[in-house]
């Protein structure tokens, strides 16, 4: 494919990164999903909206996140200078509360009075029972029986901050279906509920406004990076589920040729195994969940279940954007396994005295892959998009600790 | 409007003879392959006898994101049979070798047709003897994906309403319709709740001046009474989530259809044909 002058127009008018993307959703939703463009297209154009946004990202969440050399990991492997954006210290844990935060608001805007979201790993359940605290909205997560069983600790949270959590038992129980169950809640009760999807992905406009609110990660890191080594990073790193904290990394860098993008799919237990979530490496294209874009999926066209040892990355699906930005070929999509995210997160945690969650462990595994190599003068920028509190029990587990 | 881009199908045709008749018709859902391929074809051939004036054929799809929870676990069943797209295609083959008048529609979600591929689809959908899609999330505003091919390939492609599509909406929507429009009755999922006869009639009213389709009413019809009352006011009434759940209701421990089950399922089309039957007289 030929080279284009910009890759930061995306999406056209009907929703599409070239093929990807799109509205594809029930006509009951179709007008809902209409009215939310609306009111985007309106908020993202408004001042009042984005000052509204920042100041909750500033005295809320904590931002700007800190841009950290790890100096002690750096050393450990011998090349580039490795930089974390430190998205683990917002407040709840991760990247996951620009998003919420962004919605939360332009919710209000359209009067809606019930909040629905599904989450995975808990860790977008958690972000939107905390905005829904905050602004006093009733909140209903939908989560996969499996995942309430395994992500205990994000399920008591989210009680406690008052929000309803219904175990999705349909299917087979996991984020897919969570996401199934939220959209039929959400056709059930069009007038009054805002769905506040955790990813850039579903059906237009959530991609590009999930983007965008997640864009604040890249922004920061850019003017961050200039503060401190005077230019831009060579190369960022970001784990990819349905690829939010990457593609708010990405997003402002795309059309800085110079810089090196890479996003890291979960491998899981490796990729010819078929036990793994790394749609862009494993899957093919097709329509789930309101977009097109690269899914896990049979040859009859059933979706299949991903298999990861972070449920945050457990999807079987991609957001659309990066699908397209796989085949222009403007990122790099690669994939680490289980056990190299798992030695990743040791690392992390005794040579910086930070536990980072499962989720970018995959990212700095790729670090570790690359950095050794590379000259002492190359930057590299890893979005340490999550804390790992809600994975110390798994990772005991796996590493048989008492 | 336009009609020359409305295929003239069985669909057309059988509307065209319930007009005449002066009755509305019953429209039955089964999904494909449930609870096995064998028995799922087997009570389709008799469904027509029984009183069906059109039959929709789900294909089942693993996320089926509009439906409740009878078709949610029908689909499911039927994919664990081993059901697949060519397969469905194979029953719809036989089903015509026996009945080439009885309208078929298929039911279902993009994606298995988009990875089979639209234009092979298209080719053996027709050739199979299938009449019309309904996709259901393939709203217009994607309509080049497969509506437009499909009325090239001479079939129906039969758009869904709600209580959500709005006048201003409507035109869109019916603008490239054909065979029937499908009102579907409740702002929720297939068989779960159900609609207030007085608000569908007037929701039909209002997509009669949008479009001269005949208008099917679906979501929430479960009963021969509910389907008489809907055969008062619509073209024709559609029954999913209720057949569905006669077939989950009469498995043996291994999932297997007890004998008998298909009996009961053609004894419900025959109660439900009898409400719509006798709903204007």
């Amino acid at each position: 494919m030929s080279k284009l002058n910009t890759y930061r127009e995306g999406p056209d008018e009907t929703g599409h990164f070239d093929i990807y993307g799109g509205r594809y959703v029930a006509e009951t939703l179709m007008p809902l999903i209409l009215q939310v463009q609306e009111a985007w297209d309106n908020a993202k154009n408004d001042a009042a909206y984005w000052d509204e946004f920042n100041r909750y990202m500033k005295h809320y969440v904590g931002r700007p996140s800190p841009l950290y050399l790890a100096e002690r990991l750096t050393d450990h492997f011998g090349g580039a200078k490795v930089y974390f954006k430190r998205d683990e210290l917002n407040h709840t844990g991760a990247h996951k509360i620009n998003n919420t935060i962004g919605q939360i608001l332009l919710a209000k805007r359209m009067g809606k009075g019930r909040i629905i979201a599904e989450t995975g790993a808990g860790q977008h359940g958690v972000a939107t029972a905390t905005v829904c605290a905050l602004f006093g909205l009733p909140c209903v997560v939908y989560m996969g029986e499996t995942d309430v069983k395994r992500q205990r600790p994000n399920v008591v949270r989210m009680k406690m901050l008052g929000a309803e959590i219904v175990p999705v038992t349909a299917g087979t129980g996991t984020l897919k279906d969570a996401m199934n169950e939220a959209l039929r809640d959400w056709v059930s009760n069009v007038d009054d509920t805002f769905y506040i999807i955790g990813t850039a992905a579903g059906p237009h406009p959530y991609p590009a406004m999930v983007r965008d609110f997640q864009c604040v990660i890249g922004n920061e890191t850019k003017e961050q990076m200039m503060e401190m080594e005077g230019r831009l990073p060579d190369t960022c790193i970001a784990a990819i589920g349905g690829g939010s904290n990457a593609i708010g990394l990405f997003h402002p860098f795309l059309d800085d040729d110079s810089v090196n993008l890479i996003g890291v799919e979960a491998a899981g237990h490796g990729i010819e195994t078929g036990e793994h979530c790394a749609s862009l490496n494993g899957g093919r294209p097709g329509v789930l969940h309101g977009n097109r874009t690269y899914l896990l999926q049979t040859e009859d066209g059933q979706i299949v279940d991903g298999h990861s040892i972070s449920a945050g990355l457990d999807y079987p699906g991609i957001g659309p954007e990066h699908s397209w930005l796989r085949d222009t070929g403007r990122v790099n999509y690669v994939s680490i396994t289980d056990k190299e995210a798992l030695e990743a997160f040791q690392l992390c945690t005794k040579k910086e005295g930070i536990i980072p969650a499962l989720e970018p462990s995959h990212a700095l595994a790729h670090v570790a892959k690359i950095a050794p190599d590379l000259p002492k003068d190359h930057l590299i920028v890893m979005n340490l998009c999550g804390r790992g509190d809600k994975d110390v029990d798994a990772v005991a587990g796996y590493l048989g600790m008492d | 409007m336009t009609t020359e881009s409305r295929p003239e199908t069985r669909i057309t045709r059988k509307f065209a003879a319930l007009k005449a008749e002066g009755r509305a018709g019953l429209v039955t859902f089964l999904t494909a392959g449930d609870p096995t391929p064998e028995a799922s074809e087997d009570i389709l051939l008799g469904i027509a006898e029984a009183g069906a004036d059109l039959i929709e054929i789900g294909m089942p799809f693993s996320d089926p994101m509009a439906d409740g929870p009878a078709i949610q676990a029908s689909s499911l069943r039927a994919l664990k049979a081993g059901m697949t797209l060519p397969k469905t295609l194979e029953i719809v083959r036989s089903f015509r070798k026996k009945d080439d008048e009885t309208p078929i529609i298929l039911m279902g979600y993009f994606n298995p047709i988009y990875i089979y591929g639209v234009d092979r689809f298209l080719k053996d959908a027709r050739e199979a003897g299938i009449d019309g899609l309904i996709v259901v999330d393939l709203p217009p505003e994607e309509e080049g994906e497969l509506c437009l091919p499909a009325i090239e390939a001479g079939l129906n492609f039969i758009y869904l309403t709600a209580p959500t599509t709005d006048d201003k909406r409507l035109p869109k929507v019916v603008k490239h319709a054909s065979g029937f429009v499908y009102y579907v009755s409740i702002t929720g999922i297939t068989g779960t709740k159900s609609a207030d006869v007085g608000h569908v009639a007037d929701s039909v009213a209002r997509i009669r001046r949008h479009t001269d389709l005949p208008v099917a009413v679906g979501f929430g019809i479960k009963t021969p009474d509910q389907a008489a009352e809907i055969a008062k006011v619509a073209d024709a009434a559609v029954v999913g989530s209720a057949l569905v759940q006669v077939i989950a209701d009469n498995r043996d421990e291994n999932g297997a259809p007890l004998p008998g089950t298909k009996d009961k399922v053609l004894e419900l089309v025959g109660a439900l044909a009898d409400g719509v039957r006798g709903a204007r007289n």
